[in-house]
C-alpha cells in the first residue's frame, strides 16, 4: 500500500475518534479576540491575558467587566480582550479605574499594569487607590524590566541585574533598591486581598488563575481593592530563550519575590 | 425668574455643577478655588447623588475625569494655574480620546508658584494647547458670578455636543467676589446626550467599546488628526460668542476678556464722559476666538487697545484678526495686580493717543 495514503487514513481515524466534545481539555476563551498577540515568544503577558479572559468567560461577567490598559508592553491589551476597555496615560491606570468604578459602582473594574507603570511613575496613584480601598482589581506584572522601551532598569530590577540603564548591574548604592510595592500595599487597610503569583510553569498558572477568580468574586461582593502581582519574565530584554527565562524566574526572581498570599481576608483563613 | 442668591463665584460654579446634573467631581485643593471642592463635598451627594472625591493630586483628578467621562458620565474638575499645569498631559489624552468633560481654571499669577492673586496669564495655555499635540479646548471666559454659574451648564452642553473637553477660564477675583446670581432650575443627572461609545460593559448586542488615544499607524493617526481638525473648524463656525458695548459709534475700541472686560466697561463710561468715543469688545469664547468682529470693526475705527492681566497674550489673536488694518496696542499688569479703570484711561490718553 502507498505510504501517503496510509497516513491520510490514520489522520481521518484520529479526527473522527478523538476530536469530540467529551475529549476537549482546552479551548480559547470566546472573550479573547482573534487578533494575533504582539508579545515576544515565551512572554508571560499572553498567559495572563488568557487567564483573565478565561475567568471572565467562566464567571459570565463579560457585560460587567471594564478593563484599564497601561502604557508599556500591555498597552494594546484592549486589542486582545473582548471587553470594554480604556487606555490610560502612563502610571494613571488606577486613577482612571477610580473614575470608572465611582460612577459605575456595579461594574467589575480591573487595571493591568507593568512594574514601571505601577511602581515608578504611577506609585502615588497605586498607593492612594489601594488606601481608599477602591473596589477594583489591580493586576501587576513584574518582570523587573521596562519591556516596551527595550530593557531599561525598572523599580523592581534586582540588585546586580544588568539592564540597558544599569549596564554594570543595578548598584543599590546609587540606583536604589528593588521596590516591593506589593508588600507595601498589603499594609494598607484599604486592600482586601493581596497575593503574589507566577506563570512560569503549569502549576503556578493554575494557582494564578485561582487568585484571579477569587479577586473577581471579592469585587462582586464589593470587598475593596484586590491586588495580584504576577512575577513574570522578559526573554527578549533579559537576552534569554523562553526556557532560560522561566528558569530565571524560578531560580532568581521567585526567591526575591516569594509567591503566596500577602493578605488574606479573614473569612478565607477559616 | 430663577432663584436669586448672593454667592461667591466659586460657590456659584459649584452650585451650577449640581444643578447641571453633573455626575462626578474629582479635585484637589488649591487657592483661590478650594471653595468649589468644599461646597460640593457639603452639598452635592445628598442632593443629587453626585460623586465628589478629593484626589491625591491634580494628576490623579484629571485621570479620574478621563475614567468617569469614558464611562459616559458628566464629569468635571477645577483647579488653579499650577494645578492646571499638572493636568496638561491628561487634558491632551482627554482631547485625543474625545471625552466630554468640564475643566475649570480659577487662575492666579505665575509663573511658578507665583501668587494667589488673580491673573490672566494662562490664556496661551488654555487656547493654544498647553499639553502636547494638535488639540483644542472650547474655552469660556466668565466675567461675572452670574456667568460662573451659567457657563457650567453651557460648558457641559458644548462638551457633550462636540465630544470635546471644555475649559472655563476664570480668575481668582471672579472666583472670590460675591454678587447676585440667578440660578437655573435643577436639571436631571447626566444630561440628555446618548453616549453609545462609553465603556459600560460589553453587552451581546454590540462590539466592545475602547477609549484610547493610541494609534501606532501614522496613516491612522493622521486620519484622526484630520477628523479632530474638522471638528474644531465646525466649532469655530458655530460656537463663537462675544459681547460688544457701545461699539456702534466708537472711534477707539478697548478689548479684554473676563475680569479685564469688567474694568474696561468702566473705562468706556468714564472715557465717554471725557469725550472719547470708546467701545468694548469682550470675547466670551476664547476658543473659538471671535476673529470676525475684530476684522470688521478694524475698518471703521482709529485703533484698538487690548487690556489684559498678563504680558500680552490675547493681543496676538487680536492682531491676527485685524491683520494690520488698524493699530493694535497692549496695556497689561502682571503678577496678580488688577489694573484700575483710571490707570487704563490714563494710558489711553497719554500713551495710546499720543502714539498716533
Amino acid at each position: 500500500m502507498d505510504e501517503t495514503i496510509l497516513k491520510t487514513e490514520e489522520q481521518d481515524f484520529i479526527e473522527e475518534d478523538i476530536c469530540v466534545a467529551e475529549n476537549l481539555v482546552y479551548h480559547k476563551p470566546k472573550t479573547l479576540t482573534d487578533t494575533d498577540l504582539h508579545y515576544c515568544p515565551g512572554c508571560g503577558h499572553g498567559v495572563v491575558h488568557r487567564l483573565l479572559m478565561e475567568v471572565v468567560e467562566e464567571m459570565n461577567i463579560q457585560d460587567k467587566v471594564i478593563g484599564v490598559a497601561p502604557v508599556g508592553c500591555a498597552v494594546f491589551a484592549y486589542n486582545y480582550m473582548d471587553i470594554d476597555m480604556q487606555e490610560a496615560a502612563h502610571g494613571r491606570a488606577t486613577a482612571v479605574a477610580t473614575g470608572i468604578i465611582r460612577v459605575l459602582p456595579d461594574k467589575l473594574v480591573f487595571t493591568y499594569q507593568g512594574d514601571g507603570d505601577l511602581a515608578a511613575i504611577g506609585t502615588a496613584e497605586t498607593i492612594h487607590t489601594c488606601n481608599r480601598g477602591e473596589n477594583i482589581l489591580i493586576v501587576f506584572i513584574n518582570n523587573a524590566v521596562y519591556g516596551m522601551t527595550s530593557g531599561q532598569m525598572a523599580p523592581t530590577t534586582l540588585p546586580g541585574m544588568v539592564t540597558t540603564t544599569s549596564p554594570f548591574g543595578r548598584d543599590v548604592k546609587t540606583m536604589g533598591y528593588p521596590l516591593k510595592i506589593t508588600d507595601l500595599v498589603a499594609q494598607l487597610p484599604g486592600t482586601y486581598y493581596v497575593t503574589r503569583q507566577a506563570v512560569n510553569n503549569a502549576g503556578n498558572v493554575r494557582k494564578a488563575k485561582k487568585a484571579i477568580q477569587k479577586a473577581f468574586q471579592f469585587l462582586q461582593q464589593r470587598k475593596g481593592t484586590c491586588f495580584i502581582e504576577i512575577v513574570s519574565n522578559c526573554p527578549s530584554n533579559w537576552k534569554m530563550t523562553p526556557v532560560e527565562s522561566n528558569k530565571f524566574v524560578e531560580e532568581v526572581m521567585i526567591p526575591n519575590y516569594p509567591l503566596g498570599d500577602l493578605k488574606v481576608p479573614k473569612e478565607e483563613q477559616k | 425668574m430663577g432663584e436669586l442668591r448672593l454667592m461667591k463665584g466659586n460657590e456659584a460654579l459649584a452650585e451650577a455643577a449640581i444643578r447641571s446634573g453633573c455626575d462626578a467631581y474629582f479635585g484637589y485643593p488649591i487657592t483661590p478655588q478650594s471653595e468649589v471642592l468644599e461646597y460640593l463635598s457639603r452639598e452635592a451627594f445628598n442632593r443629587t447623588g453626585m460623586i465628589v472625591l478629593q484626589a491625591e493630586s491634580e494628576v490623579a483628578s484629571i485621570n479620574m475625569i478621563y475614567g468617569a467621562a469614558g464611562a459616559g458620565k458628566r464629569a468635571m474638575t477645577s483647579s488653579s494655574s499650577p494645578g492646571i499645569s499638572l493636568m496638561q498631559e491628561g487634558i491632551s489624552y482627554i482631547a485625543a480620546a474625545e471625552l466630554p468633560c468640564l475643566i475649570v481654571n480659577v487662575s492666579r499669577g505665575g509663573p511658578g508658584l507665583g501668587t494667589i492673586q488673580p491673573s490672566q496669564g494662562d490664556y496661551f495655555q488654555a487656547t493654544k494647547g498647553g499639553g502636547h499635540g494638535d488639540y483644542k479646548l472650547i474655552v469660556l471666559a466668565p466675567s461675572s458670578v452670574q456667568e460662573m454659574a451659567d457657563f457650567v451648564r453651557l460648558g457641559f452642553d458644548l462638551a457633550d455636543k462636540y465630544r470635546n473637553p471644555v475649559m472655563i477660564l476664570a480668575d481668582g477675583a471672579i472666583g472670590q467676589m460675591m454678587e447676585k446670581v440667578e440660578l437655573f432650575e435643577q436639571l436631571p443627572r447626566g444630561g440628555t446626550y446618548s453616549k453609545p461609545w462609553a465603556t459600560t460593559g460589553k453587552t451581546k448586542d454590540r462590539e466592545r467599546n475602547i477609549i484610547t488615544s493610541l494609534h501606532i499607524d501614522p496613516r491612522q493617526m493622521e486620519k484622526i488628526n484630520l477628523r479632530l481638525q474638522k471638528k474644531y473648524k465646525e466649532i469655530q463656525e458655530k460656537e463663537v460668542r462675544y459681547e460688544t458695548f457701545k461699539i456702534e459709534d466708537a472711534d477707539y475700541i478697548l478689548t479684554a476678556f473676563g475680569l479685564g472686560a469688567r474694568i474696561c466697561k468702566k473705562v468706556v463710561e468714564i472715557g465717554r464722559e471725557k469725550g472719547y468715543k470708546l467701545g468694548l469688545i469682550r470675547p466670551i469664547t476664547l476658543f473659538p476666538f471671535p476673529f470676525k468682529v475684530y476684522s470688521e470693526i478694524a475698518e471703521k475705527v482709529k485703533g484698538i487697545l487690548d487690556v489684559e492681566m498678563n504680558a500680552g497674550q490675547m493681543v496676538e489673536d487680536v492682531k491676527l484678526s485685524v491683520n494690520g488694518k488698524t493699530r493694535v496696542e497692549f496695556y497689561g499688569r502682571m503678577g496678580g495686580i488688577i489694573p484700575t479703570p483710571e490707570e487704563i484711561l490714563e494710558y489711553f490718553e497719554n500713551k495710546f493717543l499720543k502714539g498716533e
